[in-house]
């Protein structure tokens, strides 16, 4: 009953943000300069995921999405650390970015046609393309999802995780068992205790329930991804400006990481030759003032928060806990979906 | 009309005609062993259900003790130390993860160089509170100043900042863990108490719109959940304002909060009026005391003693129902708990049990103070109505 009011609730906030959008586009309009004369950054985040934004023990927010926060506020100040977070609930999370909660909503969200043509929000790219995937325990032998028929899995309620497994297994003409639990947290204990074969979530959530296993090593995570679940960042549509920025932030970082150009050596590649990073860097031309920002706004963005591929491999590749694979992930020159869009 | 014989009640079917049997006199009426003989083996049924029990509390006890207790790790950095398979022993709760983010859980993240000002906070909400809940505190008409007028204005200055007197201010977004907790709960409870007795009056009141305004107030904040009351707060609330205003993100749980505890709050304190002899109204009346000084003098005091268990009990269910504010991303204690366990620094299989342990242990502590200490009052309270 508590769910129907709070969907009736939503969806009655949705129809509404979509009425206000008239409104509320002739005040997004200025979202950088209301941005610079705050003097910060507000950022819509999740309000707690492993390796995507979590608060250590000061309270402080760290995190795969945290950083490209950070990476938006260096490019327009300077200063990775001007920026405020709003932790935002799922439900919560459009109507704060549409009534001008939040500048900019980087917190998971995956990009879906509905969201971006009926909600009032344009995402600006994908910084993460994640996918529902498996784990199963190595002594199960299986390597491959293909050869699940008739196992057990464990899944969270009333989550697409659900939907997309009865998708996958019914495509696949095989059987299945599905031992559905209302928490997360209840769900890989019980996957953990032995009552199901396998356990299914998004592919970046599996791997941080693995380190919380009793034995993580006797777990594995299958190669198969079954669904798609591009993850990215969003602003309010009717600000072409800001979101030019936002989108290009997120070119930029994986350009530098393409060109080599990291936190350590920014500085040294400002007398690169290569043309691509003169203009990267701004050395040549001024890309950064097209969009409102200074010449030097992707060296800004480097010195702040370091590429791609560096904001990556700290909270949630080989330097943090979860070491995750690059997988989709790595660098379309590395077979991955990452490209970054030429600046020139 | 028939003569009685000299025996009274002998022709009574039902009145025993001699005396009863001595029964035998009793083996042992002190003791631990006559004790144990009265109270729990008395007899079979009752003797069986002892060791019931018993038994229950056999297979409760000690794995609840081993497990927060015996096999618990109290120190440690990181996960290393609360995993069976890194530790070589096994492993209970891990309070060592408790330690480390105690200052989370505590202040949320509110900045380190001024939790100070927390602390400080902490200490007046305690001196507030002991002064008023102590009942024989010197001049506790001061303690009332103290605590309705002067903490909530030295609260906002402290906890929000002012940067003319040197603090620097400290947005909500910041706040966190138990100190939002205590913030939302205490709002609740002491908005509510005033303004539930108000809407008590005004369902009772002889003026019909007053009347009307209070019952629908009443009916309509009370039919729907709390977490409907949050949503619309936080979801529905920034829809209908002019673009560029915008209410703080703490103070709209804060209103809900206060609102939905006043309704209920004022259906306890009706309750209290009805029970109040029609006697005593007229009495007052009788005396010419207007409205409000009978209220005030006769009606409320005897009114409010009967139902101190229902406001308790009101504030007890407040209290915790604050936790519900994490679905609109506030940060309470138990979504401090919740964000910091999933944190792979602390990745090891008991670290959400023993946040949650934590919590508990929290809600009970202060539950528990609060039923022992509504009790105390009450007999006291009651002390001329006891015979």
């Amino acid at each position: 009953m508590k769910k129907t009011i709070a969907t009736l609730a939503v969806g009655l906030g949705v129809a509404l943000a979509g009425a206000t959008l008239g409104a509320g586009s002739a005040s997004a309009q200025a979202t950088l300069a209301n941005v610079k004369q705050k003097g910060f950054l507000q950022c819509g985040a999740n309000t707690g995921l492993a390796g995507f934004g979590v608060p250590d023990a000061q309270g402080n927010w760290s995190g795969f999405d945290v950083d490209y926060c950070r990476a938006v506020a260096a490019a327009v100040f300077g200063d990775p650390t001007k920026v405020r977070f709003t932790p935002l609930a799922a439900k919560d999370r459009f109507t704060a970015l549409q009534s001008g909660e939040v500048d900019v909503l980087i917190r998971n969200t995956t990009v879906t046609m509905s969201r971006d043509t009926a909600l009032g929000l344009h995402f600006t790219g994908v910084n993460y393309y994640d996918g529902q995937g498996f784990m199963v325990r190595k002594k199960l032998g299986v390597s491959s999802a293909k050869e699940l028929n008739g196992a057990s899995i464990c899944t969270q309620q009333g989550t697409t995780t659900e939907l997309n497994l009865a998708d996958y297994f019914r495509a696949n003409n095989m059987k299945y068992e599905v031992v559905a639990f209302a928490s997360s947290d209840e769900t890989f204990k019980a996957y953990d205790s032995g009552r199901c074969d396998a356990f299914t979530t998004d592919a970046s959530g599996l791997y941080a329930e693995r380190l919380r296993a009793s034995a993580p090593d006797d777990h594995i995570v299958l190669p198969e991804v079954i669904s798609k679940e591009p993850l990215g960042p969003g602003v309010r549509k009717g600000d072409g400006q800001w979101a030019d920025i936002v989108t290009w932030v997120g070119y930029a970082l994986v350009n530098a990481e393409e060109l080599g150009v990291t936190k350590a050596n920014v500085d040294q590649m400002m007398k690169s030759d290569n043309p691509e990073v003169k203009r990267l860097l701004g050395v040549e031309g001024s890309f950064g003032e097209g969009i409102g920002l200074t010449k030097d706004w992707a060296a800004r963005i480097v010195k702040g928060v370091g590429n791609y591929g560096e904001i990556f491999e700290r909270n949630i590749g080989e330097g943090s806990r979860l070491k995750i694979k690059r997988g989709l992930n790595a660098l379309w020159s590395k077979g991955g979906l990452q490209y970054g869009m030429p600046i020139r | 009309m028939a003569v009685h014989s000299l025996t009274p009640g002998a022709d009574l079917a039902y009145v025993q005609a001699r005396s009863s049997d001595p029964l035998p006199p009793p083996s042992l009426v002190r003791g631990p062993i006559a004790w144990l003989r009265q109270n729990l083996f008395s007899s079979i049924p009752n003797a069986i259900l002892t060791f019931a029990v018993l038994g229950l509390l056999l297979l409760i006890i000690p794995p609840t003790i081993r497990f927060l207790l015996i096999d618990a790790v109290w120190t440690g950095a990181d996960r290393a130390a609360c995993r069976e398979d890194m530790a070589g022993r096994p492993v209970g709760a891990c309070w060592a993860f408790v330690v480390d983010r105690i200052g989370y859980f505590t202040y949320g993240g509110y900045p380190v160089e001024s939790r100070w000002r927390v602390d400080l906070w902490f200490a007046m909400l305690a001196v507030g509170i002991g002064w008023m809940l102590w009942l024989k505190a010197p001049r506790r008409d001061v303690g009332a100043v103290y605590f309705f007028a002067i903490f909530p204005v030295a609260s906002f200055v402290l906890l929000t900042g002012w940067q003319a007197i040197g603090l620097t201010p400290v947005a909500t977004a910041f706040w966190g863990g138990i100190l939002v907790t205590l913030v939302v709960s205490i709002v609740g409870i002491v908005f509510s108490l005033p303004f539930g007795i108000l809407l008590a009056l005004g369902r009772r009141s002889k003026l019909p719109l007053v009347k009307l305004a209070c019952v629908v107030f009443i009916e309509v904040i009370r039919g729907v959940p709390l977490i409907t009351v949050l949503i619309m707060a936080n979801t529905m609330l920034p829809l209908f304002l002019p673009a560029g205003v915008s209410v703080d993100r703490l103070l709209r749980p804060l209103i809900g909060v206060a609102i939905f505890a006043s309704a209920y709050m004022a259906e306890v304190v009706r309750g209290g009026l009805q029970a109040v002899p029609k006697g005593q109204y007229e009495g007052a009346m009788s005396l010419g005391l207007g409205y409000w000084r009978m209220m005030l003098f006769i009606v409320l005091p005897q009114a409010l003693r009967i139902v101190i268990p229902g406001i308790v009990n009101t504030f007890i269910g407040l209290f915790k129902d604050t936790s519900l504010v994490y679905v609109i991303g506030v940060f309470d204690l138990m979504k401090t708990i919740e964000a910091a366990r999933i944190d792979p620094q602390w990745a090891a299989p008991t670290v959400s049990n023993t946040g949650y342990a934590f919590a508990a242990f929290f809600y009970f502590v202060c539950c528990f103070g609060m039923s022992r200490y509504s009790l105390m009052v009450e007999r006291k309270l009651a002390a001329g109505q006891r015979r």
